[in-house]
């Protein structure tokens, strides 16, 4: 049985599990602290970059200021170009569709590339339950299947692992879903991007039907785009007789033209590269060329909840870069299983909620993933302010009544502060913090790392009145 | 700023975690304005500018205790804070918080520019970078998340210290890295803040300095309190702490003093 992110404890209690493990807080450190440093002298390479990001944002909010017409046009032209639209409103419906059309070929063994909405959904799970394997092609989300594992990021899914750890995972694992890993494998990159390179090309060559994912789907044509750094991709998308892309209804652009803004900004700023190495589009079927049959699945999954919030649309605007997470200090420490989903750090941080409300603890307790801090606003390609989102989100939970003891407390300081006398009297009795901050009542977990500070014999308001009575 | 500018034109927002638990900030903060010719004042009236409230989700108590302070400090021509965080709330928060409520909104809009982070109405309102401090000890600067990016200090703190005389001012390494306070995130993800924090601390450490500033004391608080707790003596200490201090006063008790580095 493939693991999903069905049941997943809310963030505290998750993350406080992964930021004890070293090993993987040393990994994640790693690899963000890389990724981000060549994402900042590519960025800084562009004068325009600035500029870039305001059309990228725009382009995004016209899409989903229009997404029904976007989506429509997108139906006619792939039926027009031999294609097959589906419509899933959720991923019940979605993954009924994709196990049907999979069942009526008659396959049992399929390729996967390039999905994270095929995560979100638990897709996998469905088809093994109808007796289908699907196998991931992407490096990185071989590792992780090969590995029983969870994705921990939107761009390196095995960002989390180092090369040992994949060394060994290959060894032991390869050889129970199809060509063993090499006999003395060892940690060596080219060796292990080797293993992988043979195990994988038996995929391809032998599956008759492939699932992909896609970065964009561009309205005027009904083309749809993957970007991806291996080719693998490549391999699904032509080598398939039948191809069924799952996509997200967010992910439509109107024109080609507006592929030159998001190609540039998603290349620099996922991987640090001024081009992605590879680049596939592909629009209905052609004869004796490519998959015979092709369909695609536009997949909702909450994304109309999401539209509808109108400070958290924003949210649908990600290109998933990775940049957040790349540089979120919380998502450093804890990587990326902590946030429950396929969509970690900053992003996902705000985007689970919107796509699946607030009312279960998981989901409720993500906007307090951050500290505010902002770092993520200032990397966002699409211009998502995380912190306003977050704050609003944080608004709603409260205003939901989830922390009723809290609120209690907040008001009656609340109250407190807004009457002079009040509050005067609150603070020179210098113990004020005692009931609001941790002063006088040990938090558990705070105190656990921090001594107190001192609370001192006289307040400022007091020292002022003792000093400038007369005066004041 | 005329130093014949009628009385109580600038009022002191000490902030409510400064009244109760840092009142020695605010003591430096209203010596080192007189010394430089500010008239200031204290609104007694003065609470919290909420931003614990807004920051957990608590938008009406937010938009009372904006009203609050706007009936406070309304009458004052400039309104200084020694603290990035709650410096923006005015502009950047208060705005959220009274949508809705359009007559607020337009007071708030009147009263956000008059609003000062102590160090900006140093640096951009009396146009000064040395204030005359005296310093004689070494010293490391956090720039606080808000004051980065809510407040936009940018090297404003930096110019302030570097020509305090005497000082050894030292670089602090990762310094733009959150220290994992946030507020209530200490309190809700503490195992998350403990390794931001962690982190912190350990680059405070690397550059020697015997004391640590900022200009907000709520994450002075959290990593000082990482360091007492770890058993290092380093201080940690509110900006204008150091800068209201002069010859005259000679060097700070119980700290390690350093010939002077320039
Ligand atoms: S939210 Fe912005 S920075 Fe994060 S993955 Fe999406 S596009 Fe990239």
């Amino acid at each position: 049985m493939s693991r999903s992110f069905l049941g997943w404890p809310a963030f505290p209690e998750a993350a406080a599990r992964e930021v004890g493990n070293r090993q993987l807080r040393e990994n994640v450190r790693r690899a963000t602290h890389t990724i981000r440093g060549k994402r900042a002298v590519l960025a800084a390479e562009r004068p325009d970059w600035e500029q870039l990001r305001d059309s990228a944002a725009a382009i995004k909010d016209r899409v989903l200021a229009g997404l029904e017409g976007y989506l429509l046009q997108v139906e006619e032209k792939v039926t027009a170009a031999g294609g097959t639209v589906h419509w899933a409103r959720d991923a019940a419906e979605a993954n009924r569709i994709v196990t049907d059309l999979v069942r009526a070929t008659g396959e049992r063994e399929i390729v996967k590339v390039k999905s994270m909405l095929t995560e979100e959904i638990g897709l996998d799970a469905a088809l093994e339950a109808a007796g289908i394997n699907a196998r991931e092609t992407d490096l990185a989300a071989t590792i992780v299947q090969l590995g029983d594992d969870l994705p921990s990021h939107v761009v390196v899914p095995a960002l989390h692992r180092n090369r040992s750890e994949i060394r060994d995972i290959f060894a032991r694992e390869m050889g129970r879903h199809g060509r063993p890993a090499p006999e003395g494998l060892t940690d060596d990159p080219a060796e292990l991007a080797e293993a992988a390179r043979l195990h994988l090309r038996e995929k391809f060559l032998g599956a008759k039907v492939a699932v992909s994912g896609a970065n964009f789907v561009v309205a005027e044509t009904g083309t749809l785009v993957v970007v991806e750094s291996e080719g693998n991709g490549r391999m699904c998308l032509t080598l398939a007789d039948t191809l069924i892309s799952v996509v997200g209804i967010e992910k439509t652009v109107p024109r080609w033209q507006d592929l030159e803004v998001l190609l540039q900004l998603l290349a620099r700023n996922a991987t640090g590269e001024r081009m992605a190495p590879y680049t596939s589009t592909w629009t209905g079927t052609v004869d004796g060329d490519g998959p015979r049959d092709f369909h695609l699945v536009l997949v909702d999954n909450g994304r109309t909840r999401a539209l509808a919030d109108p400070v958290g649309r924003q949210a649908l605007r990600c290109i998933r870069c990775g940049a957040c997470m790349n540089t979120c200090p919380v998502y450093e420490r804890t990587g990326g299983h902590a946030y429950g989903s396929v969509y970690p750090g900053p992003i996902g941080a705000i985007l689970n909620p919107l796509l699946r409300g607030l009312d279960d603890p998981q989901t409720a307790s993500l906007p307090y993933a951050s500290t505010l801090c902002g770092a993520c606003n200032e990397v966002c390609p699409v211009r998502i302010r995380f912190t306003d989102v977050l704050l609003d989100l944080r608004a709603q939970v409260a205003d939901g009544g989830r922390h009723p003891v809290e609120r209690v407390a907040l008001n009656t300081v609340g109250a407190a502060m807004q009457r002079p006398l009040l509050w005067k009297a609150a603070v020179k009795g210098a113990g004020l913090l005692g009931p609001l901050l941790p002063a006088r009542t040990p938090v558990p977990g705070w105190t656990d790392n921090r001594a107190l500070p001192d609370v001192p014999g006289e307040s400022f308001r007091t020292w002022w009145k003792r000093n400038e009575g007369e005066r004041a | 700023m005329p130093p014949n500018a009628p009385r109580s034109r600038t009022a002191l927002f000490v902030t409510c975690l400064n009244d109760t638990l840092f009142p020695g900030t605010g003591r430096a903060a209203v010596t080192l304005l007189r010394r430089l010719g500010v008239e200031v004042d204290f609104p007694p009236g003065q609470s919290c500018c909420g931003q614990m409230h807004f920051n957990t989700g608590y938008r009406r108590e937010t938009a009372r205790l904006a009203r609050h302070f706007v009936d406070t400090f309304g009458g004052y021509e400039e309104i200084v804070v020694p603290s990035a965080s709650c410096a923006g709330m005015p502009a950047e928060s208060y705005p959220l918080a009274a949508v809705g409520d359009p007559g607020l909104a337009r007071e708030v809009a009147e009263l956000a520019p008059r609003t000062y982070e102590l160090t900006e109405y140093l640096t951009d309102r009396l146009g000064v970078e040395d204030v005359g401090a005296h310093f004689p000890h070494r010293v490391t600067y956090h720039p606080t998340c808000h004051s980065l990016r809510a407040t936009r200090l940018g090297d404003r703190p930096h110019r302030l210290l570097r020509a305090v005389d005497g000082i050894d001012y030292v670089e602090l390494p990762a310094a733009e890295e959150c220290c994992g306070f946030g507020g209530t995130f200490s309190v809700k993800n503490p195992a998350v803040s403990g390794a931001m924090n962690g982190d912190k601390a350990r680059h405070v450490l690397e550059t020697g300095a015997s004391v640590l500033a900022a200009v907000d004391n709520s994450c002075l608080m959290n990593i000082g309190g990482r360091l007492t707790k770890d058993g290092h003596p380093v201080r940690t200490l509110h900006l204008v702490e150091i800068l209201a201090r002069t010859a005259q006063d000679g060097p700070l008790p119980g700290l390690p003093v350093v010939e002077a580095a320039r």
